[in-house]
């Protein structure tokens, strides 16, 4: 339904076009090569996964929601958590960034399209079919993937309930993706930059997207190796993770996190692009230190690399390589605050304003810092020895993933929404999507510090009493969490149908290609590329 | 990212980037392949995770250091479906690095059917692990034991002379796993 009014608005807007030769109904969005289209895809998949990533969550919540077992089977529960963590990182948070990437990048470099069209349309499509195989194994005889999203061997060997295979395959499928996605990613920039943009002249959020793609086509393919690994060792008899056989399952961890670690800053940099746009847009200001800003995204791409074992810290580890690793990891501090200072030294003395592609900025910056600072305590391996797999680990990275990139794809599509759309959304409506999220966010993720400090270690259905307290208010949380993202479901179909017209520059102060196109932006932008200087 | 900034406003060269970067996916991927052994080596050089020689060493005769006595643990545990006892005959002994020994572990099937075992030995703490020597272990074979077959096992070993002096207890853990499976496949 929402497809097709989308459908008409685009079709509105644009009949006026005629090298249009969209078809009509299912088969446009089957067929389609249009960088637009796609980017609308991806954006409309990530939100009906992130609703459905949440609604998992709902039931691990109303589980927690007082000690003992009420709802649903330990072993159940285990599968909860297993594909909410899985839907969440590789169904909601990614693929809307690639959505940003195919609406955006082009308009931004001034391009008509995406390099390779026909590729992007593939690596759309099969996403669907890898959630399909993942959420269809609820329905098996023997359930959904059990043992975690880290898939540690040989919980996901030797003592799997069986679902190892759609598992993997799954994971193939969603990797596959991926790797096609950011090498279009990377072509586009390389080559259908306009004349005069320079590669230090791109928009920051251009470059960030740039780094993260060159990161998935890095770690993507290890990820592919070491669940291939898994099918053979469950499957086929190899030993690469099995002790009896002469493979260790330590090396599991090591190659998992050798991709893990990337892969959390491939969740976490083009936020940093959205929040590089918005905030100069809305303090009408030029982005502060905008080299430094290359250089950083840069350099915690490069570390992301020599950092994965400070997951690992309770495996054993000679006390030299614990340190190498708590002090590299420690390192990553300095680009981040280089990049958090920025965007402090950007809003100084600006000339505000708190439209809600703003508010979810600012709380960005803040509440990214919340999840950047419990990380460098993760990071101290002393420590660790104490957070390691408790609740303070779910804390931290609920941090940097929900109040860090979801909400820099909120900033980012309320920001663009105009563009898309062709029309101005509810601003109060958003605002009261802003504030439910804001305070329920931080009601739901904010005890789990004090939970995990205390000892409560995560992935458990059932918990000791003294914990009971925290984790009412935690589930009370959560609930209004979830309940309050449908406000951004309305305000959305509310944007699609109608509103204020947009201009083609709605926010005074944005910068940028983009602006320069008409709002909604024509099926086809930036034919004849423009003129940068 | 090299290609430079002059502009290519007609015909882009796509295929280059694009067989390049499927070049550095193949290569990646690879890699994590080649992760497998470069572990091991790793983990040869430094002792992590206290893996020991898996083939017999010959003893080096380098003297016998009697000024010091190490403490050496013997524990084993069952994974999990093996129905077996296995057991250290003791639990531990004290040897001078540079001293042969040499232990016995008890181990009996208890199940109805035939079972091939396969034990697994650690050290810990793992950076003892290069100084401890096993001359001769039962686990370097797989252990086949009919049903309800007793039988004691030997481990010849030596500590190097030159384990590090903060070292003064090792601890060896043997884990036995089932493999039946695996053998008749």
């Amino acid at each position: 339904m929402t497809t097709e009014t989308i459908n008409e608005s685009l079709d509105d807007a644009h009949n006026d076009d005629h090298h249009d030769h969209k078809m009509t109904g299912i088969k446009r969005w089957l067929y389609t090569t249009n960088h637009k289209d796609i980017g609308t895809l991806y954006l409309w998949f990530a939100f009906i996964m992130l609703l459905t990533g949440g609604a998992l969550a709902m039931v691990i919540r109303a589980e927690l929601f007082q000690p003992g077992l009420q709802i649903v089977e330990p072993d159940f529960f285990n599968q909860l958590t297993t594909v909410h963590g899985l839907i969440m990182v590789f169904g909601a948070i990614m693929p809307a960034f690639t959505g940003f990437a195919n609406w955006m990048l082009p308009m931004m470099i001034g391009a008509p399209d995406m390099a390779l069209p026909r590729m992007n349309n593939w690596s759309f499509w099969i996403l669907p079919f890898a959630f399909a195989i993942l959420l269809g194994s609820f329905f098996m005889e023997s359930g959904a993937p059990n043992f975690g999203w880290t898939f540690y061997a040989p919980l996901s060997t030797t003592y799997s309930n069986g679902s190892t295979a759609f598992f993997v395959f799954a994971v193939h499928i969603m990797g596959i993706s991926s790797i096609m996605g950011a090498i279009n990613i990377v072509v586009t920039i390389m080559n259908l930059r306009a004349p005069g943009m320079t590669y230090m002249k791109m928009p920051l959020f251009v470059w960030t997207f740039f780094i993260t793609a060159y990161l998935l086509i890095a770690v993507m393919p290890v990820l592919a190796g070491v669940v291939t690994m898994l099918l053979t060792d469950t499957y086929f008899g190899t030993s690469f993770f099995d002790a009896a056989g002469g493979g260790d399952p330590v090396m599991f961890q090591h190659i998992f996190w050798f991709f893990g670690h990337p892969e959390v800053y491939i969740m976490i940099l083009p936020a940093f692009g959205i929040v590089s746009t918005i905030i100069p847009a809305f303090s009408r200001k030029k982005l502060f230190g905008y080299s430094s800003m290359v250089y950083a995204t840069s350099s915690i791409a490069l570390l992301s690399f020599i950092v994965w074992a400070h997951h690992m810290f309770t495996t054993g580890m000679p006390l030299f390589g614990e340190l190498f690793f708590m002090y590299c990891t420690m390192l990553i501090a300095v680009p981040t605050g280089v990049k958090v200072f920025n965007w402090v030294a950007t809003m100084w003395r600006g000339s505000l304003t708190f439209e809600t592609p703003m508010l979810f900025s600012i709380a960005f910056v803040i509440l990214f810092t919340i999840g950047g600072f419990s990380g460098l305590m993760l990071a101290l391996t002393p420590a660790d020895f104490q957070y390691h797999d408790t609740y303070f680990v779910v804390a931290h990275f609920h941090y940097v993933l929900v109040t860090g990139s979801l909400f820099s794809i909120y900033a980012g599509a309320y920001f663009w929404l105009p563009k898309w759309t062709g029309h101005m959304y509810n601003e109060s409506l958003a605002k009261w999507h802003f504030w439910c999220s804001l305070i329920s966010v931080n009601l739901l993720f904010f005890p789990m510090h004090f939970l995990g400090l205390a000892g409560m270690p995560r992935r458990i259905p059932d918990y000791a009493l003294q914990f009971a307290d925290f984790n009412k208010w935690v589930s009370i949380g959560g609930f209004a969490f979830g309940l309050s993202q449908l406000i951004f479901l309305a305000v959305v179909i509310k944007c699609i149908k109608g509103g204020k017209k947009a201009p083609a520059k709605p926010w005074d102060g944005a910068e940028g290609l983009e602006w320069t196109v008409a709002s909604p932006a024509p099926y086809h932008t930036f034919s004849t590329p423009p003129k940068v200087d | 990212m090299g290609e430079g900034t002059e502009q290519k406003t007609d015909k882009p060269n796509n295929g280059k980037v694009i067989k390049k970067l499927v070049l550095v996916v193949f290569a990646m991927f690879g890699f994590g392949f080649a992760l497998v052994p470069l572990y091991d080596v790793f983990c040869d050089i430094t002792g992590l995770n206290g893996k020991t020689n898996d083939v017999g060493v010959a003893y080096e005769n380098e003297g016998i250091d009697t000024s010091r006595t190490v403490k050496i643990q013997f524990i084993t545990r069952m994974a999990k479906g093996i129905p077996w006892k296995f057991e250290p005959i003791i639990n531990e002994i004290l040897v001078h690095p540079g001293e042969v020994k040499f232990v016995n572990f008890y181990a009996k099937n208890k199940s109805k059917r035939d079972i091939v075992g396969q034990a697994v030995p650690s050290v810990s703490p793992g950076l003892a692990a290069g100084y401890f020597q096993k001359i001769e272990c039962f686990c370097f074979t797989q252990q086949p034991l009919q049903a309800g077959e007793e039988v004691e096992m030997g481990l010849q070993f030596y500590v190097d002379i030159d384990l590090p002096s903060e070292i003064n207890t090792l601890t060896l853990s043997y884990t036995l796993y089932d493999i039946s499976s695996k053998v008749d496949s």
